[in-house]
C-alpha cells in the first residue's frame, strides 16, 4: 500500500512517474530515428557495434521502464518481500526461453539454403532405404480382422 | 462445494474461523485475496504475451530480410509525408497519461474520495478509448491503404544492392542491401512498388522489375517480392491481442467507474479496493505496451 507516503508526497511521485516516462519515451524515439538515420543526413547506427549498443539502449530504458510502473505505479515496492518474489522469481525463467528460442530462430536462418536443397533434392534421396526408429507390424498400423 | 458450505455453516468442531480465512480475513502476504489473485493472473499473462514476442524474436532471426519499422509504422492522420514512428509515439503518451490518470484515481480510493475516484477513472477510460482509436486508425492504414494482411506483407527489403528496370528495360534508380520498399498491389495484382529516395521523400515505380549488382545474384534480373509474410501474422495478432487487453480494460473500468459512482465501494469501507485491483490490470496493459513498442516498433 501506499500508506507510507502523506497525499502531498503521492501526488509529487505520480507527476514525478509522468515526467520520467514520458521524458525516457521522448529520447528513446529520438535515438530511435537518429539510429535509423532519419535526423542527421548520412549519420545511422545500422551496423556493427552501434547498432548493438543502440539495442542494448532501447532495451535496458524499457526494462527500467517496466521496473517503474511495477514498483511504483503498481505499488510493488510497498508489497510485502513473499509477494513481490512470488511474482517477479518466475519472470526470470523467460531468461532461458529468450536464449533457447533466439537460438534456435538464428540456426534455423542459418540452414534456410540447406533446408531448400534438401527439399529440391531428388525423391530418392530422401527416402532412400526403409525407415528407421520404428518397426512396421505386419500387415500395417490398423489391424483389420 | 462441500467444504465451503461446511465451513459458512460453523459446523461441529468450532470451525468459525474458515469462513474469515475464505474470505481473506487473513492475508498471507499483507494483499487481500482479490489482489493477489490479479498479481498471478498477471504474471500469468505476461508469459502469453512473452510467448508471443519471444516468438517475434526466433521468427524474425530465422528470416533473410525482415520489414524496417520506421519504414512501415510512418504514417500520420491527415499528414502525406512519412513521419516515423510519431504516430506510435502519441499512442505511447495516451498510454502513459492513462496510466497516471488511474494511480490517481487509486490514490482518491485510499482516502474514501468518490468524486475524485469518478472524476479520475473517466478520464483513463477516455484515455483507453483514444488509445483504442489510434490503433484502429493504424489498423486501416496498413489494411486498406497498404494491403497487409495476416497472409500477406507487401513490406520488403532488398536481399543486395541493385537497379529498378522500367518497362523497357532502361535503368531506373537505384537501390542498396537492407533498402525498404512497399508493394503496390490494386485489384489483387502487384503493379508497382514505393520506396523512399535519399532525401525520405516516397517514390513510386511502374512495375516491380530490377537487376543486383551484388551478391551472388548480381547480373541477374528479378522481380521484388513480397516481405517475410510472419510479420503481418505476428503483427496483427501481438497488438490485437493487446488491444483486446484495452478493450476489455475500458469495459471493465467503465463498470467500476459506474459502480463507484452509485457508492457501492464507498458502502464497503475498504478503500476502494476494487478500484485498486482494475488499476493493477490497467497498469499491466501500459507495462505490455513498453514491450510491444520496443519489439515492434524501436528495435
Amino acid at each position: 500500500m501506499a500508506g507510507h507516503l502523506s497525499y502531498d508526497d503521492q501526488k509529487k511521485l505520480v507527476f514525478k512517474g509522468l515526467m520520467l516516462l514520458g521524458a525516457i519515451t521522448i529520447v528513446e524515439v529520438i535515438i530511435a530515428l537518429l539510429a535509423k538515420g532519419h535526423l542527421i543526413h548520412g549519420v545511422d547506427f545500422k551496423h556493427g557495434f552501434g547498432h548493438y549498443l543502440y539495442m542494448a539502449l532501447m532495451i535496458g530504458f524499457s526494462l527500467y521502464k517496466a521496473y517503474f510502473i511495477i514498483f511504483y505505479f503498481m505499488h510493488m515496492a510497498y508489497e510485502v518481500r513473499g509477494l513481490m518474489l512470488s511474482v517477479l522469481l518466475p519472470t526470470s525463467l523467460l531468461v532461458w526461453a529468450i536464449i533457447a528460442f533466439f537460438q534456435e530462430g538464428g540456426a534455423w536462418g542459418a540452414r534456410r539454403e540447406q533446408i531448400k536443397e534438401m527439399n529440391e533434392a531428388p525423391a530418392s534421396n530422401q527416402s532412400s532405404g526403409k525407415p528407421t526408429g520404428y518397426v512396421v507390424p505386419a500387415g500395417g498400423w490398423i489391424s483389420r480382422s | 462445494m462441500a467444504e465451503s458450505s461446511v465451513s459458512h455453516s460453523h459446523d461441529a468442531h468450532g470451525h468459525t474461523d474458515d469462513t474469515k480465512l475464505w474470505d481473506g480475513g487473513a492475508e498471507p502476504m499483507k494483499a487481500s485475496y482479490g489482489k493477489l489473485m490479479m498479481w498471478y493472473f498477471l504474471l500469468s499473462d505476461a508469459f502469453t504475451f512473452a510467448g508471443f514476442l519471444i516468438a517475434y524474436g526466433a521468427l524474425r532471426f530465422s528470416m533473410p530480410t525482415w520489414p524496417e519499422p520506421d519504414f512501415v509504422f510512418a504514417s500520420f492522420p491527415f499528414v502525406h509525408a512519412h513521419w516515423p514512428l510519431i504516430f506510435v509515439t502519441f499512442m505511447t503518451f495516451v498510454l502513459i497519461f492513462s496510466s497516471v490518470t488511474m494511480v490517481r484515481a487509486v490514490q482518491e480510493g485510499h482516502r474514501e474520495n468518490q468524486r475524485g475516484v469518478v472524476f479520475w477513472m473517466l478520464l483513463t477510460v477516455i484515455g483507453g478509448a483514444t488509445f483504442l482509436g489510434c490503433q484502429a486508425y493504424e489498423w486501416t492504414t496498413l489494411i486498406v491503404k497498404e494491403n497487409m494482411s495476416v497472409s500477406r506483407n507487401p513490406f520488403g527489403r532488398h536481399i543486395a544492392d541493385g537497379v529498378y528496370l522500367n518497362a523497357d528495360g532502361s535503368e531506373s534508380a537505384t537501390f542498396k542491401k537492407n533498402d525498404s520498399y512497399l508493394l503496390h498491389i490494386h485489384d489483387g495484382k502487384v503493379e508497382g512498388l514505393a520506396y523512399n529516395n535519399a532525401d525520405g521523400h516516397s517514390v513510386n515505380h511502374e512495375g516491380t522489375a530490377l537487376r543486383y549488382t551484388s551478391g551472388p545474384n548480381a547480373g541477374r534480373t528479378a522481380e521484388a517480392e513480397f516481405g517475410p509474410k510472419a510479420f503481418g501474422a505476428l503483427f496483427f495478432f501481438i497488438t490485437g491481442f493487446h488491444g483486446f487487453h484495452v478493450f476489455s480494460g475500458v469495459l471493465f473500468l467503465t463498470i467500476i467507474m459506474l459502480n463507484a459512482a452509485g457508492g457501492l465501494y464507498a458502502a464497503r469501507r475498504n478503500g476502494y479496493e476494487m478500484v485498486e485491483k482494475i488499476g493493477l490490470y490497467w497498469h499491466f496493459v501500459d507495462l505490455v505496451w513498453v514491450f510491444v513498442f520496443l519489439v515492434f516498433y524501436l528495435l
